[in-house]
């Protein structure tokens, strides 16, 4: 079901929360495929950054690959700038486990050696399972593991809560 | 072993008990979803190249075995790159220095392997269906693909081609396709067919001598010409063949020369086909023979772009192999 939650009004929290952590020439932007990418389209207008946005697929680098095999859509990663030296800001939908967060972060760094990277999320929803912790987060949760928290886009942008049953 | 048609379901052993593809035999009974998921995920590893680091941690902790009956440089080192790239570990076995050379089965070299806890193997051998007989033998239990058997197959070299095709050509859809030389003999030729039409290709033509281009290929869905000007005529892609020299002792070509003569690709014979028209050769190739060195190395030829995107295409198809190994 569609939460009331108006994502355009998160949208601007994300943005009044990061501008003073950037520098506009020197930032640049990755988001993460598919939600991420939506979000980072907008943010990377609303901040006037400098550099390209770029974007990042994880498929080839997802831990649970053996398990699950290749997503059957994969998009290219697309990286725009120079990595090495900079500040990024690597923006996702929804924080969940970490483990997107670790696999985006192991490409990145297979571009190069960026100064620093910060996390930018709309829902931290709680139940990480990897020391990773979002820089910000315009809606901070502590969801149950049977509630699935999702964006669907990209136009209308909205935030989707879905209640299953937990697994067993 | 003869070359067979298989189906989806039972009869293809490309496909396990769920319908996922397992193994990479043949681009015939391949459906259109899974050629066109290899080539998607192709695209996205190409751009690693350029990377700094070149490589993903997807293979991670696999071992892929490389097994070469029969001599090859460019498809056993783009093989051996891609799952290097894809951070498998890598065993290259040639004939030469293996103990087929001393009798040993086919079955027994792939036991043995296995035995070492493998789990995959691209395999090229002289015999049709070789590669069929090691899936069928293996089942789910390590991802085999073809790297060329006998005259029967070899999928990845026409998924490159497509692959090319499709980035440099545009859509497959609304373009016409030429392979010229000895579609006959030629694994690459049937496989591009298959690949061709299950892509949607309009219109596909074979062009030759009729020693090597006979009339019972249009039974493949092909049109079938013996005259290069005739065939060329609105052609958007040209797919040389390599010829084999072992047809002139079979007495099919009265000489190297003679073959030139009519169907050697010029620079005045590419203005037959459509202005701009792609040319391909799998390689290696027989410079002033099936394709004059003006041609090979001039503004059409995209024979070298064919080599880089035989790489993604062969990390594309690993990556596929391999993930549909797990979850059981």
């Amino acid at each position: 079901m569609t939460t009331d939650w108006d994502v355009s009004a998160l949208l601007e929290v994300m943005a009044r929360d990061l501008r003073p952590l950037i520098d506009p020439e020197q930032a640049a932007m990755i988001g993460i495929f598919t939600g991420g990418v939506w979000l980072a389209r907008t943010l990377h207008a609303a901040l006037g950054l400098q550099q390209p946005l770029g974007q990042v697929d994880i498929s080839f680098y997802r831990d649970d690959f053996s398990q699950i095999g290749l997503h059957p859509q994969v998009r290219a990663s697309d990286i725009p700038f120079d990595v090495d030296g900079r500040d990024i800001i690597l923006v996702d939908d929804v924080l969940y486990t970490g483990r997107t967060v670790r696999a985006a972060m192991n490409e990145i760094f297979d571009y190069g050696r960026p100064a620093r990277i910060r996390l930018a999320v709309l829902v931290d929803r709680g139940g990480h399972e990897l020391p990773v912790a979002a820089d910000v987060a315009a809606l901070r949760l502590n969801a149950t593991a049977g509630e699935h928290i999702k964006l669907r886009g990209p136009d209308p942008l909205r935030l989707e809560l879905e209640q299953r049953s937990p697994q067993p | 072993m003869s070359a067979t048609t298989f189906r989806f379901g039972e009869g293809n052993p490309q496909y396990d008990a769920q319908g996922r593809l397992r193994h990479l035999l043949s681009t015939e009974g391949l459906r259109e979803r899974e050629l066109l998921q290899i080539l998607d995920a192709a695209e996205s590893f190409l751009s690693i190249a350029h990377r700094s680091v070149k490589k993903t941690p997807t293979l991670r902790g696999r071992t892929i075995v490389n097994l070469f009956f029969e001599n090859s440089t460019r498809t056993r080192s783009t093989f051996e790159l891609a799952a290097k790239r894809l951070s498998a570990d890598v065993l290259n076995i040639a004939v030469s220095t293996s103990s087929a050379s001393k009798g040993e089965s086919l079955m027994d070299t792939v036991n043995n392997l296995m035995a070492m806890q493998v789990d995959g193997f691209v395999i090229r051998h002289p015999e049709a269906g070789a590669a069929h007989l090691v899936a069928r033998h293996l089942g789910d239990s390590a991802l085999v693909v073809n790297a060329g058997d006998g005259q029967h197959a070899h999928p990845t070299q026409a998924l490159l081609d497509v692959f090319t095709i499709r980035r440099l050509a545009g859509p497959i859809e609304d373009r016409v396709v030429a392979i010229v030389g000895d579609v006959l003999h030629s694994r690459v030729a049937r496989s591009q067919i298959h690949a061709l039409s299950i892509l949607g290709c309009p219109e596909i033509r074979v062009i030759g001598p009729r020693t090597l281009v006979p009339e019972e290929l249009s039974a493949l869905g092909v049109h079938v010409y013996h005259d290069l000007q005739a065939g060329l005529r609105g052609v958007d892609v040209i797919c040389a063949l390599r010829l084999q020299r072992e047809r002139m002792e079979s007495h099919r070509l009265p000489s190297l020369d003679e073959f030139h003569r009519r169907f050697g690709l010029t620079p005045e014979r590419l203005q037959w086909a459509e202005p701009g028209a792609l040319v391909l050769h799998p390689g290696p190739m027989n410079r002033g023979v099936e394709i004059a060195s003006e041609v090979a190395d001039g503004a059409q030829s995209v024979i070298l772009q064919q080599v880089a995107h035989g790489l993604a295409v062969r990390m594309a198809v690993l990556t596929i192999l391999a993930g549909a190994a797990g979850g059981e």
